[in-house]
């Protein structure tokens, strides 16, 4: 009773901003006593969108999280494309999409199959990417994982940046903590977010150094545009914007391909190219210099000009699918987002924020029943597994696991974007002399031969 | 290549007190590095007319792409220490 009542007189001697600086600071304390001289119920290792997903969903239920980010500010080592698809995680963060930074709610959406000297595009739109709860919209990681950070503060998650996780520590064979600028920090269970380059897995014993033919890398530049040009340009009002994906000669026949979404007042221009690609076929150039004859192209150049870029990035991507999953959980440790493999590329689609998102939260849920149980293995672990096979994370990426052998076929890159381009050319031709039957330029350019291959590609075809 | 420069520049990039990723001693003219000159974003492998690979740190994206091309047999390749590197500012 009478510390209550000290406490009770303690505040209301105190403005209210002064008594909460000093509960901050009290809980602060606690924090780093808790942290550095005890043990964290959770650590999570990488703020990106697996690990806030993680740290959001804990925090939210009132376990104690912390989240080690070896930026500046979470976002400050994070690049994506930049285009996040709503509808499979809408309802595992209730409340966070209202006021979030997107960019632009992807409203018109384009592909092009670039030949080395024209093109062949297409263009969708439809009522449903209109709907009052558009599919996807472009972000930058940067703005949105600082915001998404500040939401998991206020939950009372734990954010500490500029932090360096270098090894996990071990006990009686169990990952029992981190090893973070020098410090032993430890906890029931790590929550691995590291990012794609999967480092903590890889230290757990968890997968093998990744192999340059399940990854690709991303270039991409921000390109600073106003508002109104890009309405105008891209065909699209305020809030809205376009996605455009590119493939063919962009990449000298390597796998990968281009991207172009628009945010609020930039453009994030970028491309990707497999890196066993690019690694072995000298002819195909450096990387760089891919991205600006990629960037130089007829079909970019007006789309961006007058445009100033105010960054550069790269990122590698998992692209090995379903076959290239680390293990996802091993006694004291789990794997989320992309340093577990969970990135899709389907071609018309790329999608890897949303797979790091949802499994951030199930490692999450996963964290929780075994809290409840008291045990931390990688039996009791095991029911991670469990969920995201329930879920859409791994259904989808066994319904697509061979979608990245098929979409690995150089004909995409080179010899089809070429045919097709080439019999474009034939038919919009008007020569100076009599124009062939339209029949006679489609035998031309499809010849049985030519069919052949395509039924040959088709079977692939009828797997993904 | 000096538009590359240029582009690196407009990056924000906060001082390394050493460099976070280097070619394994003795491993300089390693076939395999010729790998990371042709991968590296910020194109900072080069190869010399004797064969010999460096590697330039200063404007390193952080993206792992040497690392997966080359292997850790010839690089020895960590992040580098809280809070120094590149510092996103779109992502």
């Amino acid at each position: 009773m009478p510390e209550s009542s000290a406490k009770g007189r303690q505040k209301s001697c105190l403005p209210d901003g002064a008594g909460s600086a000093k509960r901050r600071l009290e809980r602060k304390n606690q924090f780093f006593i808790r942290l550095f001289m005890e043990k964290f119920d959770v650590i999570v290792v990488g703020a990106g969108l697996a690990g806030l997903a993680a740290a959001w969903t804990l925090a939210g239920e009132g376990v104690e999280v912390v989240v080690l980010e070896r930026g500046d500010y979470p976002g400050a080592k994070n690049v994506s494309g930049g285009r996040l698809y709503l509808n499979p995680v809408r309802d595992l963060f209730p409340g966070l999409w209202d006021e979030a930074p997107l960019e632009r709610a992807i409203v018109r959406e384009g592909a092009s199959l670039m030949a080395r000297n024209r093109s062949v595009t297409f263009h969708y739109t439809g009522s449903e990417l209109r709907s009052d709860t558009p599919q996807s919209f472009s972000v930058l990681r940067s703005k949105f994982d600082r915001w998404f950070s500040e939401r998991v503060e206020e939950r009372g998650g734990m954010i500490l940046a500029k932090t360096l996780v270098t090894d996990l520590l071990h006990e009686n064979g169990r990952v029992c903590g981190v090893v973070a600028g020098g410090d032993e920090l430890r906890a029931d269970v790590v929550v691995a977010c590291d990012g794609v380059l999967s480092l903590i897995p890889e230290r757990a014993g968890l997968r093998a150094p990744g192999r340059p033919h399940d990854y690709a890398v991303g270039i991409k530049e921000v390109i600073q545009l106003d508002r109104n040009r890009i309405n105008d340009r891209f065909n699209v009002a305020d809030g809205e914007g376009a996605a455009h994906l590119y493939a063919g000669d962009i990449t000298k026949g390597l796998f990968g391909g281009g991207f172009l979404y628009t945010n609020a007042e930039s453009v994030s221009l970028g491309l990707v190219v497999s890196i066993e690609d690019i690694a072995r076929e000298a002819a195909a150039g450096d990387a760089p210099s891919l991205f600006e004859a990629f960037k130089a192209r007829p079909e970019i150049e007006p789309l961006i000009r007058g445009g100033q870029t105010v960054e550069y990035g790269a990122h590698v991507i998992p692209e090995g699918g379903y076959r290239s999953l680390s293990r996802l959980a091993g006694d004291g440790i789990l794997v989320a987002g992309d340093s577990a493999g969970f990135a899709l590329n389907l071609g018309f689609t790329v999608r890897g924020m949303e797979y790091a998102l949802a499994s951030g939260y199930y490692a999450a849920k996963a964290v929780i029943e075994a809290k409840k149980a008291g045990r931390y293995d990688a039996a009791t672990l095991a029911v991670y597994r469990q969920s995201l096979e329930e879920s859409f994370v791994l259904h989808d990426f066994q319904t697509f696991k061979d979608t990245p052998q098929v979409l690995a076929n150089p004909h995409l890159f080179g010899h089809y974007p070429e045919l097709i381009g080439n019999l474009m050319r034939d038919l919009y031709t008007v020569p100076a002399g009599p124009k062939s039957p339209i029949f006679t330029t489609l035998r031309r350019h499809l010849t049985l031969g030519e069919l052949w291959t395509m039924l040959m590609d088709a079977k692939g075809v009828t797997k993904i | 290549m000096s538009d590359l420069k240029a582009k690196l520049g407009l990056n924000v990039f906060k001082p390394l007190p050493s460099p976070h990723i280097r070619i394994r001693p003795g491993m300089e003219r390693d076939p395999r590095l010729k790998a990371a000159v042709r991968a590296c974003p910020a194109g900072l492998y080069a190869e010399g007319a004797d064969g010999v690979i460096t590697l330039t740190i200063d404007g390193c994206l952080e993206c792992g792409t040497c690392r997966i091309a080359c292997g850790t047999a010839v690089l020895e390749w960590g992040y580098p220490e809280g809070g120094g590197g590149i510092q996103y500012r779109f992502g």
